[in-house]
C-alpha cells in the first residue's frame, strides 16, 4: 500500500515563501497572545506555589470548597474540575510554612467537609527559590540541546545544514509556546520535557531530509541545489508522512486515554510533531537555500 | 556486521532470554527459590507518581551552622579572656553576623590579639579600628573553616535525616544530596505525609537550661530583659479541651546540657493517666554532667527545651545520678514516638528548610499505572496493525522488531535500575511511534531501490546500507536532545528521558540488526523472488 505515490513532484521550493510569512504571523500570533495574557502562565513548578488534588465521595460544588480554602487563608485560590468528583486546586502560597502547610489543609478540609469525604491525591509545593532554579535549568536544558544539535549537525553535515535545523527547531519550539499560550495551559516541568522531545523529534525528521539532500548533492554535482532540495524532500516525503502518521497514532491515543496528568504533556506534543514536520520540510530547508544564496559552497554549480 | 544468519539469530535470542530474565520477577511474584538464588529479582522500579510517595527537596541552612560555631567559640574566647583578666566588652550582634569586641586600651587589646593567635586557629578579624582610643574587634570565622562547617553540616545532615527515616521504617527510602546544601528525600508508599515531614524537618535540638528565678518575668515581658536571660515558651495541651497554650517563662541563656550528651531516648507509659513520655539515657560523660548540674541545682527548676520551645520545666528535688532523665508533656503517642526517633538519631547541625513537597497518594498512582498501560497497549496494537496494512510481511517483520524493542527496553530499565514514571510511559508510548520510523527509513530505501529494477538481494542490500547513515545521525540526534532532558529533568521528567534514550538506543538495534536477519533469511535460505513490502 502507498499513501503518497513513489513519485512525487510538488515543488516545495516555491510554496517556502509562503509557508515563511504563515510561520511568522503565527509566531506573531503567539507573542501578541503571550502579552494579552501577562506572560506564560508558569505552573507551580516555576512561579512557584501549591497545588492540591483531592477527589471527593459525592459530588462537591466548587464554590464549597473555595469557601473551605477561603477559610483557611488561601484568598486566590484557583479551583479546576479535574476528572469526575475530582478537583485541583492551586494558590500562590509556597515557602512560608511548608511544614505547616499540609496538616493546615488536612484539618480545613475535615471540618468542612467531614473526615472521609475526601481523598487528598496529590500535594506539589514548590518554594520560590526552587521554582526560579527550575526556569533557569529549563531554558538552560533547551538553550545547550540546541547549542549540542548545532555542533553535531554542524560536524556531520555542513554549517548552514546546522543553522537550518537549528532555526526549524526555534521555530517549532515558539509554535508550541504560541499554541499553549492560545490555549491558556500551564507551563510546568512536562511541558519542557514535552518541548525537549518535540525539539529531539523534529531535528530527527529534519536529519532525513538534509541527508537525502547531501546524498543528492554529491550525486547529481550539476544539478542547482533548488532543484536537489525539491528532489530531496519529494524523495522522502512518503516516509515523512508515514513517520508523523505513527507518532500522531500514539499521540492521539495518550491524549484521550492516558489520562489528565499527562494531557497536556501529550497536547504540547501533537503540536509540535505537527510543527516538527512541517518545519523539516518548510523551515530547515529555505534557511539552508537562504545561506547557499547569500555565501556559494565551494562547488561549482549552475544557478 | 556478522555474516552469518545463526550466529546473528543467536545474538537476539541471548539478549531477549536475558530481558526475559530481568523482567520475571516483575511479572510474578510466584518465582522458584533456586531462582531467587541466582538469577535477578528486581522488580522494575517505579517512579512516586505510580507508585506514590512523597518527594521532598531540603535546604540546610548552612550559613547557621558557621554561625552557631562562631557562637560556641566566642563564648569560649570571652570566658577565657575573663580568665586572663583581659578587660572587654562585647556588642550586640551587628548585621553583618560577626562577633564584635571593645577594648579600653592598647594593653588589653594586644593580650586578646595574643590569646585569639594562639589559641584560636578557626577565628580572625574581619575588621579591627579604633575608635576614640577604644579598640574595636570583629571576629568571623576563617572562610576555608567555614567552608568545611558548611560541608560537614550538609553531611551530618544528611546521616541524620537518614537515620531518622531509617528508624521511621519505610523501604527503600532514597537520601541524596544535591548541589552544595540541598538534601532530596524520596519516600515511597510513605502513609502519613505531614508526619514524616514533620520528623524529618525538625532540627531536634535539645537544651537543658535554668529557670532564672531571681528576675522579674513581668519585667521581662515588658522588654527588660536581664542579660543572661531571654524569654521562651512552654507549649501546654489542655487535655480536656484539647487546645494548647503558651506560658512564657524566663530562662538563663547558658546551656547546661544538650541532646549530644545522650545514649538514647525511648517511649514509655506513665502510671497514672496512661500518658507516654519519653525517657531519656545519658552517656558517661552526660550522666556525669547531669549528676553535677542537679545537685549544684537543687530546688530550682531546670527546663528542657526541644527546639527553642520549653517541653517542660520540673523542679529538681534532688541530686539525679542515675544518668536518667524524662521528658513528660502532654504527647500523643505518635509524638512521643516520633521525638524519642530523633533524639535517638541526634540533632541537625542546622535547620532545614523545605524547597520543595510533591505527594502523590497511592489510588492516584494506580489509577495512572492503569491509564498508561491501556494507552501504551492500544497505541501499540494501532501501530502493528498500520504497519501491517502498510507494509505486509515487511510490516510484519517490524512489528516483530518493535515488540522485541519493548521487551529489550524493559529489560534494560530493570537491569540498569532506571525508574519508569508516568511521562516514562508517554515516552515509551512515543518510542513506539519513533522505533517504527527506521524500518519506515529502511523499507521505503527498500521499495526506491525495487523501483530502479534491483533484485530483492541488491535492493535490501542497498536500502539497509543507505538508511543506516540516515537513521544514525537523525537518533544521534534525538539522544542529543534526550540527554540534556536528562540532565535538566528531576524526578518524573528524568524519567521521561530515560526511556526515551534507551527506547532509541534500542530500537536502532532492533530495526537495523533483528530485521536485517529475517530479510537475508528469506533471501539467502528461502530464496524468494519478490519482497512483499
Amino acid at each position: 500500500m502507498e499513501i503518497i505515490k513513489a513519485d512525487t513532484h510538488f515543488d516545495f521550493v516555491r510554496m517556502m515563501k509562503p509557508n515563511l510569512i504563515m510561520s511568522l504571523a503565527v509566531i506573531i500570533i503567539g507573542i501578541a497572545s503571550l502579552i494579552w495574557h501577562g506572560g506564560p502562565n508558569y505552573g507551580i513548578d516555576f512561579a512557584g506555589g501549591t497545588l492540591i488534588q483531592i477527589k471527593f465521595q459525592n459530588e462537591t460544588h466548587t464554590d464549597k470548597i473555595r469557601a473551605a480554602f477561603k477559610s483557611l487563608g488561601f484568598e486566590d485560590s484557583i479551583i479546576q474540575d479535574y476528572g469526575p468528583k475530582e478537583v485541583i486546586v492551586r494558590t500562590a502560597e509556597s515557602g512560608t510554612d511548608a511544614k505547616g502547610l499540609t496538616s493546615r489543609v488536612e484539618e480545613g478540609l475535615s471540618a468542612a467537609f467531614g473526615k472521609g469525604a475526601y481523598e487528598v491525591r496529590r500535594i506539589e509545593i514548590v518554594g520560590p527559590k526552587v521554582g526560579k532554579d527550575l526556569t533557569r535549568k529549563a531554558i538552560l536544558a533547551i538553550i545547550f540541546s540546541w547549542i549540542g544539535i548545532l555542533i553535531y549537525v554542524g560536524v556531520r553535515f555542513e554549517f548552514r545544514y546546522a543553522l537550518g535545523g537549528i532555526i526549524a527547531l526555534i521555530h517549532d519550539v515558539l509554535v508550541a509556546i504560541t499554541f499553549l499560550s492560545l490555549f491558556n495551559k500551564e507551563f510546568d516541568l512536562n511541558i519542557v520535557a514535552a518541548l525537549l522531545t518535540i525539539i529531539g523529534y523534529s531535528i530527527n525528521d529534519t536529519i532525513v531530509i538534509f541527508d537525502r539532500i547531501r546524498e543528492n548533492v554529491r550525486k547529481n554535482i550539476r544539478q542547482s541545489l533548488v532543484e536537489v532540495i525539491n528532489a530531496s524532500v519529494n524523495q522522502t516525503l512518503s516516509r515523512t508522512i508515514l513517520t508523523v502518521l505513527t507518532v500522531l497514532i500514539v499521540l492521539i491515543v495518550l491524549f484521550i486515554f492516558g489520562g489528565p496528568v499527562i494531557h497536556d504533556l501529550t497536547f504540547t506534543l501533537l503540536v509540535g510533531t505537527i510543527t516538527g514536520c512541517y518545519s523539516s520540510i518548510f523551515i530547515a530547508s529555505p534557511i539552508v537555500l537562504l545561506f547557499e544564496k547569500i555565501k556559494p559552497s565551494g562547488l561549482k554549480r549552475k544557478k | 556486521m556478522f555474516k552469518s544468519i545463526r550466529i546473528r539469530a543467536a545474538v537476539t535470542i541471548v539478549l531477549c532470554l536475558a530481558a526475559l530474565v530481568y523482567l520475571a520477577p516483575s511479572l510474578t511474584s510466584d518465582l522458584p527459590d533456586t531462582w531467587k538464588k541466582y538469577l535477578p529479582t528486581d522488580r522494575i522500579h517505579l517512579g512516586l507518581d505510580l507508585q506514590g510517595g512523597m518527594h521532598l527537596v531540603l535546604e540546610v541552612e548552612t550559613a547557621k551552622a558557621v554561625e552557631s560555631t562562631l557562637d560556641r567559640t566566642a563564648n569560649d574566647l570571652k570566658e577565657n579572656l575573663m580568665e586572663n583578666r583581659v578587660r572587654f566588652k562585647i556588642h550586640e550582634r551587628t548585621q553583618d553576623r560577626n562577633v564584635t569586641f571593645e577594648f579600653p586600651d592598647a594593653a588589653s587589646r594586644d593580650a586578646f590579639d595574643k590569646i585569639l593567635h594562639n589559641q584560636y586557629p578557626d577565628l580572625e578579624a574581619a575588621s579591627s579600628e579604633m575608635v576614640e582610643g577604644k579598640g574595636l574587634v570583629s571576629l568571623k570565622i576563617k572562610d576555608k573553616r567555614a567552608a568545611e562547617i558548611k560541608k560537614m553540616a550538609v553531611e551530618q545532615s544528611l546521616e541524620t535525616i537518614r537515620n531518622r527515616v531509617d528508624q521511621f521504617g519505610i523501604s527503600e527510602p532514597e537520601i541524596i544530596p544535591q548541589g552544595t546544601d540541598r538534601i532530596i528525600v524520596q519516600l515511597p508508599g510513605v502513609k502519613d505525609p505531614a508526619r514524616a515531614k514533620n520528623l524529618i524537618g525538625r532540627t531536634a535540638m535539645l537544651e537543658f537550661k535554668l529557670v532564672d528565678e531571681d528576675h522579674s518575668l513581668e519585667e521581662a515581658l515588658k522588654g527588660n530583659v536581664p542579660e543572661g536571660s531571654a524569654v521562651a515558651y512552654e507549649s501546654r495541651m489542655d487535655r480536656d479541651s484539647g487546645r494548647r497554650s503558651e506560658i512564657p517563662l524566663l530562662l538563663k541563656s547558658r546551656t547546661l546540657m544538650t541532646g549530644d550528651a545522650l545514649e538514647s531516648a525511648k517511649v514509655q507509659i506513665g502510671d497514672r493517666f496512661g500518658q507516654p513520655h519519653v525517657s531519656l539515657k545519658f552517656n558517661a560523660q552526660g550522666s556525669k554532667d547531669f549528676d553535677r548540674i542537679t545537685a549544684e541545682n537543687v530546688k530550682k527548676r531546670l527546663a528542657i527545651i526541644l527546639d527553642g520551645v520549653i517541653h517542660s520545666a520540673p523542679v529538681i528535688q534532688e541530686r539525679i545520678s542515675g544518668g536518667q532523665a524524662q521528658i513528660t508533656g502532654s504527647f500523643t503517642m505518635e509524638e512521643a514516638t516520633d521525638l524519642a526517633i530523633v533524639l535517638r538519631a541526634g540533632a541537625l547541625p542546622a535547620p532545614v528548610d523545605i524547597l520543595e513537597e510533591r505527594t502523590v497518594g497511592p489510588s492516584l498512582g494506580q489509577d495512572s499505572i492503569d491509564k498508561g498501560t491501556w494507552a501504551s497497549i492500544i497505541s501499540g496494537i494501532l501501530v502493528i496493525l498500520f504497519m501491517i496494512f502498510y507494509y505486509r510481511m515487511s510490516g510484519i517483520v517490524a512489528d516483530v522488531a518493535l515488540v522485541m524493542n519493548m521487551l529489550l527496553l524493559f529489560g534494560v530499565m530493570v537491569a540498569f535500575k532506571a525508574t519508569l514514571t508516568l511521562p516514562g510511559i508517554a515516552g515509551i508510548a512515543l518510542t513506539i511511534g519513533m522505533a517504527v520510523d527506521a524500518n519506515v527509513l529502511i523499507n521505503e530505501r527498500i521499495r526506491e531501490e525495487l523501483r530502479l529494477g534491483k533484485t530483492p538481494r541488491a535492493a535490501i542490500e542497498a536500502g539497509y546500507t543507505k538508511a543506516f547513515l540516515t537513521i544514525f545521525d537523525s537518533n544521534v540526534t534525538t539522544l542529543v536532545a534526550a540527554l540534556f532532558l536528562f540532565g535538566f529533568g528531576t524526578g518524573p521528567v528524568k524519567g521521561f528521558a530515560v526511556t526515551l534514550t534507551i527506547g532509541i538506543v534500542v530500537s536502532m538495534f532492533t530495526a537495523i540488526f533483528v530485521t536485517r536477519i529475517f530479510f537475508d533469511h528469506f533471501i539467502w535460505n528461502r530464496k524468494i523472488e519478490r519482497i512483499s513490502i
